[in-house]
């Protein structure tokens, strides 16, 4: 997350008790309203699915079950859970690579080149963050439908690796990062374009880079509309479809609720500690200007 | 959305030297330089695969969009041969746009985004300066707690939430309900609040973290010098915070209300849970359903663009409105 770097300890011993209670009951407050839906999960994944109606929702029940619940939840239909967990990591991992390598090489050309139409062509690129998801989504279908390429991994994959707001992440930090006197030095040295931009820009741009990558991550993991729009095959959805896909089953059978909340709690779970692990990763300073270079 | 303060050294041939802000001429000239290349290949290399992939799953669908829209597909006679495809310019807007229904959706939308998108700003901003306050303990777990709800799924979300509104799973309507406080997140009243309330919990945490790195950067040397000169927490918060991170809740208001509009996924899993919500609750619900269920992708295409055309228009009102001369002095 971000690295504080101006610890404001002189200005903390001058706040008055009053006011150290007044703000940090606010804080605590607000702590509870975010975590009250994970409180809840984790604990509903716990119960049986008759429990899950008759006991108070944030305690345990008598007879908790989590292990039983666990193992229906990845035997259900044929481990169908893994195969969508493992598919989340396929499309958020390759897509979110593809995208961070394609953004960080387009966003280091618009610092350090100057080409007729640069401001307008990154306009135009920035304007891309602005369109609605569903504007792209469905006539996207329609048109990988004529390449046949819908209900493919394709389908999901590759308009994933498209993030125009990578490139501005990359345009900010490249410009900030890496010196133009780096860059000229290298090239009196003999070194091509490209081996300067492979061998030395891509290692001052880490931390944007990284960024790029998580962002893109997280916007590909919690993606809805795409999936839905493109795949018919469960076999081939992301957690987030193939839970949906459960919920839509539980008025016909009420044993899917279970199933439901235990596979929230669990990809819940993945991704908080996917979050909280590289926390220090997540470098929004950048999205902010970058004024730290 | 503001410029970096560090700059590349002036003079280099190629710094970019104002990569966000509005393009100038300068900006324009090709370097003049003895011996530099005008345009390298290595630049096409660097540029040409995202442009290429940009064109392809950006443009092309936008363009696709906006050409389907403008035609229709009729049955010929009695429905034999083949259903011609025809040429009615603006007639798929003036059928979305007559129709009382998607007009209801756009209204409701509208009335979303007021609703959402102070909420989500004022929320974030709170956050970011309480944390930021000198009486703020652990300020660090705090953020990481606030920041979590960005990893889950707004579909995942959705249907947390929605056990949470279910007065036979949820603790809190039961605890309310214990002390005789009747609350139905899911009545036809309420439930646009609860859809906000969705949206503020997964997106709240994103921007305050926004708005700390905003924050992060300002000198504290501008703290202490105010403090000298007697200003109190509120005078700073007033005078030196809300106008140096002007640019991140401008960036953070443009978000939220591009978000908005893209109202899809809460309200399609909050449905089986309640009658409030139709079909075509949301123009984006609606023109899903004319292109999957009601076969009519062109009057669907027509329903997104006019969602795109209220995205910018929205964007562009706002934009202008803060860069207003007057509204800078705050």
């Amino acid at each position: 997350m971000v690295t504080s770097t101006r610890p404001s300890t002189a200005s903390r011993r001058e706040a008055s008790r009053g006011s150290v209670i007044a703000v940090n009951s606010v804080l605590a407050l607000c702590s509870l309203y975010f975590l009250l839906p994970i409180a809840w999960v984790l604990v509903a994944a716990t119960k049986s699915p008759g429990d899950l109606y008759s006991s108070f929702g944030l305690w345990f029940s008598d007879s908790p079950q989590a292990w039983q619940n666990l193992v229906a939840l990845f035997t259900q239909d044929d481990g169908a859970f893994a195969v969508w967990v493992l598919n989340s990591v396929l499309y958020s991992g390759v897509g979110a690579l593809v995208a961070t390598v394609l953004a960080t090489a387009a966003g280091y050309a618009f610092a350090k080149y100057a080409f007729p139409g640069r401001e307008t062509l990154f306009w135009v690129i920035l304007g891309g963050v602005l369109v609605p998801a569903t504007v792209i989504a469905l006539p996207l279908y329609f048109l990988l439908n004529a390449a046949e390429l819908t209900g493919t991994y394709w389908s999901v994959l590759l308009p994933s690796m498209v993030s125009p707001f990578g490139v501005y992440l990359a345009r900010i930090h490249a410009n900030a990062a890496v010196p133009d006197e780096v860059v000229e030095a290298a090239r009196i040295d003999g070194a091509g374009d490209l081996r300067i931009f492979g061998a030395i820009a891509t290692r001052m741009m880490t931390p944007a880079i990284v960024t790029i990558f998580l962002f893109q991550f997280v916007t590909i993991w919690n993606n809805y509309l795409l999936p839905l729009v493109m795949l018919n095959d469960p076999r081939s959805f992301p957690i987030t479809l193939g839970l949906t896909l459960w919920n839509s089953q539980t008025q016909r059978d009420p044993l899917f609720t279970q199933l439901v909340v235990t596979g929230s709690a669990v990809s819940v779970v993945l991704l908080v500690v996917l979050m909280v692990s590289l926390q220090r990763f997540w470098r929004a300073d950048l999205t902010a200007g970058a004024t730290k270079g | 959305m503001n410029a970096p303060t560090t700059q590349a050294p002036t003079g280099a041939p190629v710094a970019d030297r104002a990569p966000a802000g509005p393009p100038s001429p300068h900006d324009e000239r090709p370097p003049r330089r003895r011996g530099h290349r005008r345009t390298p290949p290595a630049l096409w290399v660097l540029l040409v695969p995202f442009l290429a992939m940009f064109a392809a799953f950006f443009i092309a669908p936008i363009v696709y969009a906006i050409v389907d829209s403008l035609f229709t597909q009729r049955s010929s006679g009695l429905g034999l041969g083949a259903p011609t495809t025809e040429f009615v310019f603006l007639g798929n807007y003036a059928r979305a746009l007559s129709d009382p229904s998607f007009l209801a959706s756009l209204g409701r939308l509208v009335a979303f985004s007021a609703i959402e998108v102070p909420l989500m700003v004022a929320t974030a901003l709170t956050l970011a300066l309480l944390l930021g306050a000198a009486a703020a303990r652990a300020p660090r777990l705090f953020r990481v707690t606030y920041f979590m709800p960005y990893g889950v799924p707004g579909v995942i979300a959705a249907l947390l939430w929605g056990f949470l509104y279910v007065p036979a799973t949820s603790p809190v309507l039961q605890v309310l309900g214990a002390v005789g406080i009747d609350l139905q997140p899911l009545s036809s009243e309420a439930v646009l609040f609860a859809i906000a309330n969705i949206a503020l919990w997964g997106f709240a945490g994103y921007n305050m973290f926004i708005l700390i790195a905003a924050l992060d950067s300002i000198p504290s040397e501008l703290y202490e010098a105010a403090r000298i000169d007697g200003a109190g927490e509120w005078r700073i918060v007033w005078s030196i915070k809300l106008p140096l991170i002007r640019p991140s809740i401008v960036l953070i208001t443009l978000f939220t209300i591009i978000g908005t509009l893209q109202l899809f996924v809460e309200p399609l899993v909050l449905r089986p849970l309640t009658t409030a919500i139709s079909s075509d609750y949301t123009p984006n619900l609606a023109a899903y359903n004319q292109a999957f269920s009601q076969g009519d992708p062109h009057l669907a295409a027509a329903m997104a663009v006019i969602v795109a055309v209220l995205a910018f228009a929205f964007s562009a009102l706002f934009l202008r409105i803060v860069n207003r001369k007057g509204n800078r002095a705050w």
